[in-house]
Order: structure tokens, then C-alpha cells, then sequence
């Protein structure tokens, strides 16, 4: 068992060792010594791409016209998405949809199910195309997501997108959502005389 | 004579597995095979046990010659006799392509609660990276008093623990909601594992980093080609959370994540980010695709129910289970129940199609978010029925029918979240069937 006074020097030391920027904690010898290493945001940079869905913040500089989109999308996308995004040999249609989620058949597309519309660029930006991700610019993400928001009709022919233009678009579905609210089902414990259930979802 | 004596081992060694309708000798399974040494050896077995023998026993061949040598290093790798014991792909529900796509547990062939990694059921949104440990970095960032970097040898500097937890797909059980689509408990449930996971809590390297005040949820996010990734509460990181690197005493397996992922106990499996390469601390939800276009779930007045994280109490009959053929006679039931919420209380199984319930034996240990073993004996007479399973977790919750969840939810599309009671039904036959609806 080591004594207090070793624990302490062996944290002095670690962190001295790791050119840690974090003030020693109190001598304790249940506090693991720190071994990270002090990074900045500025040399996250290239790793810190989230973008945050209702305010945008995270988009980047630059734009991209819905036009410049096609372009993009017809080069990059169409092969697994289909023209115009009405669906391909891989994927299902990314536009259309919207007003379905009151009926049994709900058609999920970036248009019906986005609550905000930088979540098109965050997904477009980290996971697309599915062969090459994160090989756009920001000037074509902005470009590609502006022209599937115009294939959903929610922004015209002639839009750019842009930080600020991005995060302006009202989605349809912004207030569809509600937080986990469970248990919801709230079941019983029967024993004897219970109903069948082999009829369970009929 | 050598060729009758084969056919009647073989009878005698069918007769033997599909009387126990054991959990891992599958007749259908071992049909296909069609090997015949295999039948033999375990109708020598059949025949040792007091089976009606009527010449005696040959001194089995691996008695009279040398057996394998030992190499000078090797991993070991299963008995060939045991290569059906494998992940598969859905051939329910057919991806066009095999990038962002999952493998199942073949939970009808695991023994114990703790699932071999290399049976641990995948799931990758653009495939699987081959990463270097020793290139590999995780960062901590955002609302901290100071960003940090680490590299795998000074995580490994750190206490590490080892905790036994169950992990299971959102998905698992999404194309058996109102009818039977597969067919057997590996399609059903097979997105279903348990292991002991070893790594750091996040909390260890969360306060080491210093979270600022008002940091209420936190990003993880993978190095893989989907980048995958989650908004997770704060109070859930710092409760119970770990930074995962090895599962079962071995390093995480490629596709389950190595060098390093997250583990969030209970909850569902995407957010336990694989891959992972940074946490960042935030006042808000990111409301990221993967937490609004998918993992959430439909509610009957069109919306959707958000950070559904915990999976709720659940079970599954896994002998017999679909595909399987019993015979009239003793028959163990087995099965697993867990519980996102804590730990199993107990487990009713149903032998007359739900009509009444009897309390099945739990077997030592029932551990907190970890697959919990049941047991009950039956003495099946023959008659077409069905069985099924129903937990009770230690926070009192039961687990509801399709029908009960049917009534406060909206089960259409991809629907997330089943945690119904899953009945097979038993012909009379003995063939088991998928008996969903």
C-alpha cells in the first residue's frame, strides 16, 4: 500500500511529465494522476465539425447555390440517391414526405423529418458521399444541401446557402418531436386468466 | 454393417438433440451440415448415457492415434464441429449494400450470459476501420477548462474497471412488430450482446479536463466513415459511463470498436460511440441526424419521441426457439431477460399462449444492465401451444405485448425500441415457430 506522501510525488511528477495545465488535485490517493496532454481548439480544428441543429452554430464560412448543387449531386450522389433524389439502386427517395407522419405510412426524407436544416449540412459534411466522406467543401455542402431543400420545396430555385441562410429555413417538422417520456406502457403482472397473446398486435 | 451402425448412431444422435431440445445442438442446423462425424460422436455420447445399445462400445478412433500438436503460439479458434456457431447478416430486412448495415448474435447457441467477441453483433454505418493504436487520439474539448488529448498508452496509465453489461441495438427486433418475419431468435434478437468491458469511466477523464459550469450534455463522435455520433446528458456520462478498450479480456475487436469506444450502460448501443476519437461538452443537444431522422420513435398524433436512450425491460425464450424441433417430453426452457433500468426481478413464462404464468429460476449472477439467465422445466405432451417470456425489472416495470405498446405508440416503418413479449408457437410437430402475430 503506498503512503500519501508517495502518491502525492507521483502525481507531481506525472503531470509535470504530461505538460498538464491542470492544477494538481488535493492529495488523494483514490485521484488517478492525470495523463492527457493540453491541446487547443484551434488545433482540434479539423476534427470539430459538429454542427449544432437549432441554431447552426458550427457552420462554417463559404456558400453554395442550389444550382451549383445539382451539379454536385449529380456527380456525387445520383448513383446511390437517384436523379433529383427520387431514389436510387442503393437508397431510398430524399424528398417528399412531408405531411405523411399523420398517416400509417410515414415517409421519412431530409424535407419531412428535419427538425432544422444544419443538420443537412453536419450529416452531408461528416458522412457523404458514402465512398469519399468528408471530401466536399463547404462551398458544395452548402451548395448540396441547399438543393435538396429546394427538391423538398422548402427553399426557391435561386437560393444560396450560407451560415446564416441555412439556419433561417423553418423545417416543417420543427416542432415533431417530444422527449422520451417512458415508461408509457405501464403492464401488469397477470397470472391467471390473462388474455392471449399469441392475437398481439391486431 | 459398418453402414447400418453409422444410420443408427445418426437416428440415435437426432433422436438425443431434438428430445432436449438443447440450446445449442439446433437439428435443423446440424441437418444441414450434413456431417456424419459429427452425428456419430454425439450418438456415442447418446449411447453411453443408457441408451439402447446392442452391440458395445469401439474404442473411439481419437483414443488410438496422436492428437494435434502444440504450436508455438496460435489463437485459439473454435472446434471445427462448431463453425455454424456464427454472426449473420439479416436476410429479413436486405441492405443494398453491406457498408452501413449489422450482424446478429446467434443467441440460441451462446452458452452462460457472456457473448465470445468474436459472436458480439455488429453495427456500422459506413463500414469498419482498421485503426492504429498507436496513431490513434482521443480528445476531450468544448465547455472544459482545458482541452485535452490522449493517446491509448496514457489511457492505459489509468485505473481501469471491468463491468459485466448487456448492449442491444435500437433496432433489435424492428421487422417483428405485427407479423412474423423471421425465424429464428438469432433474427429476432440477435442485435443482442453481453460482455465484461473494460476501460476508464468518463468521468476519471472528464473531471481531468475540468467541466465548465452549465455543461449539460455532452457530443461523442467516432473516427469511422460515418464520423457516427451522439448527444449524451452529462449526468448519464459522469454516472456511469465508460471509455472502453477491451471486452472479455481482450482488446475490443475491430469491428466492435477498437482501439477504443464509448460504453453507456443500458442505454442504446449507437450511442456507445465505436471508434471513438472525441467528447465535447455543450449547454444543449447537438440534434444531430442520427438523433432526429433516426432513433426515434413514432407516436400516434404524428410526432416523435426523442433520446430514447434507456432500453426497457426485455426477454426471450432461446430454447426452444424458432427453427428448432422438440419431441413430447421433459424440456428445459431457457432464455435471457435484461433491463436498461437496473436489474431483473423475474421472469414469468407463458407455456399455454399467455393464458397463465408461472415464475421461472433466475440464475446467479444477476447483475445490474447485464443479461440475466432463466430457466424452467416442462413437461411438453405433445399438444400445438406457444411460449414466451415476460420480465420484471427492479424498478417494478413490466415488460408489455406488442398489443400494450401498440396502444401508446405508433408502430409504423422502422420502428425502434421492441421490447415486447416475443412468443414462439410449437406445432404439432414440434417444429417452433415465430408466433408474433
Amino acid at each position: 500500500m503506498r503512503s500519501p506522501e508517495l502518491s502525492w510525488c507521483g502525481l507531481v511528477v506525472a503531470c509535470c511529465l504530461a505538460g498538464c495545465a491542470v492544477p494538481a488535485a488535493a492529495p488523494n490517493a483514490a485521484a488517478p494522476s492525470p495523463h492527457g496532454h493540453a491541446i487547443s481548439e484551434q488545433e482540434l480544428q479539423a476534427w470539430n465539425i459538429d454542427v449544432r441543429g437549432p441554431d447552426g452554430a458550427g457552420l462554417p464560412p463559404g456558400s453554395g447555390s442550389v444550382a451549383a448543387g445539382k451539379a454536385v449531386f449529380d456527380a456525387k450522389c445520383a448513383a446511390c440517391h437517384g436523379a433529383a433524389a427520387a431514389g436510387g439502386p442503393v437508397f431510398g427517395p430524399m424528398v417528399g414526405g412531408i405531411g405523411s407522419f399523420k398517416t400509417d405510412r410515414r415517409v421519412l426524407t431530409p424535407g419531412s423529418m428535419y427538425p432544422y436544416a444544419p443538420i443537412l449540412f453536419d450529416y452531408v459534411r461528416r458522412a457523404m458521399p458514402m465512398n469519399a466522406p468528408q471530401s466536399l467543401t463547404n462551398d458544395e455542402t452548402y451548395a448540396v444541401s441547399g438543393y435538396l431543400l429546394h427538391l423538398n420545396g422548402l427553399v426557391p430555385a435561386d437560393a444560396v446557402m450560407s451560415a446564416q441562410t441555412l439556419a433561417a429555413v423553418r423545417m416543417p417538422n420543427r416542432d415533431g418531436f417530444l422527449v422520451d417520456d417512458r415508461p408509457d406502457t405501464r403492464a401488469t403482472r397477470c397470472m391467471r386468466d390473462c388474455p392471449p397473446i399469441s392475437s398481439a398486435a391486431r | 454393417m459398418k453402414n447400418s451402425n453409422t444410420t443408427r448412431l445418426m437416428e440415435a444422435a437426432r433422436t438425443e438433440l431434438q428430445v432436449g431440445g438443447s440450446l445449442t445442438h439446433d437439428p435443423g442446423r446440424r441437418a444441414l451440415l450434413g456431417r456424419s462425424a459429427t452425428a456419430v460422436a454425439a450418438g456415442v455420447t447418446a449411447l453411453a448415457a443408457g441408451r439402447s445399445a446392442a452391440a458395445p462400445l469401439a474404442v473411439p478412433a481419437a483414443n488410438l492415434a496422436m492428437g494435434r500438436a502444440l504450436p508455438e503460439s496460435e489463437y485459439g479458434m473454435p472446434s471445427k464441429f462448431e463453425a455454424h456457431v456464427k454472426r449473420r447478416r439479416t436476410d429479413v430486412f436486405v441492405n443494398k449494400q453491406n457498408f452501413s448495415d449489422w450482424s446478429m448474435t446467434p443467441l440460441h447457441q451462446q452458452h452462460g450470459t457472456v457473448t465470445p467477441n468474436g459472436l458480439i453483433y455488429e453495427r456500422h454505418h459506413n463500414g469498419v476501420p482498421e485503426i492504429n493504436p498507436d496513431e490513434h487520439r482521443f480528445a476531450i474539448h468544448g465547455m472544459v477548462k482545458q482541452p485535452l488529448v490522449f493517446t491509448m498508452s496514457d489511457l492505459m496509465k489509468y485505473p481501469s474497471v471491468s463491468k459485466f453489461y448487456f448492449m442491444e441495438c435500437s433496432g433489435n427486433g424492428l421487422t417483428d412488430w405485427l407479423k412474423a418475419a423471421s425465424k429464428t431468435v438469432q433474427q429476432t434478437h440477435g442485435m443482442l450482446s453481453c460482455a465484461q468491458w473494460t476501460g476508464i469511466p468518463v468521468s476519471t477523464l472528464l473531471q481531468e479536463a475540468g467541466v465548465m459550469p452549465g455543461a449539460t450534455w455532452a457530443l461523442a463522435e467516432g473516427a469511422d466513415g460515418a464520423a457516427h455520433a451522439r448527444s449524451i446528458p452529462m449526468q448519464k456520462m459522469l454516472e456511469d459511463a465508460l471509455i472502453v478498450y477491451a471486452a472479455n479480456g481482450e482488446m475490443l475487436r475491430p469491428e466492435n470498436g477498437y482501439p477504443l469506444r464509448l460504453f453507456i450502460p443500458g442505454w442504446e448501443g449507437n450511442v456507445s460511440i465505436k471508434w471513438l476519437r472525441r467528447i465535447k461538452l455543450g449547454d444543449q443537444p447537438w440534434n444531430l441526424r442520427s438523433e432526429t431522422a433516426r432513433y426515434t420513435d413514432p407516436m400516434p398524433d404524428g410526432k416523435w419521441r426523442q433520446f430514447s436512450f434507456a432500453m426497457e425491460a426485455k426477454s426471450v425464450v432461446t430454447s426452444p426457439s424458432g427453427g428448432m424441433t422438440v419431441r413430447p417430453g421433459e424440456i428445459e426452457i431457457l432464455g435471457f431477460a435484461w433491463s436498461g433500468q437496473g436489474s431483473i426481478r423475474a421472469v414469468d413464462v407463458t407455456l399455454d399462449g399467455g393464458r397463465t404464468w408461472q415464475e421461472a429460476t433466475l440464475e446467479p449472477p444477476v447483475l445490474d444492465k447485464c443479461l440475466t439467465r432463466f430457466r424452467l422445466r416442462w413437461k411438453w405432451d405433445g399438444r400445438p401451444t406457444s411460449i414466451a417470456s415476460r420480465a420484471v425489472d427492479s424498478t417494478g416495470y413490466v415488460q408489455p405485448t406488442v398489443e400494450e405498446i401498440k396502444k401508446v405508440r405508433a408502430i409504423t416503418g422502422f420502428v425502434q425500441h421492441h421490447n415486447g413479449i416475443f412468443p414462439w408457437s410449437i406445432d404439432a410437430a414440434g417444429e417452433v415457430k415465430n408466433a408474433i402475430a
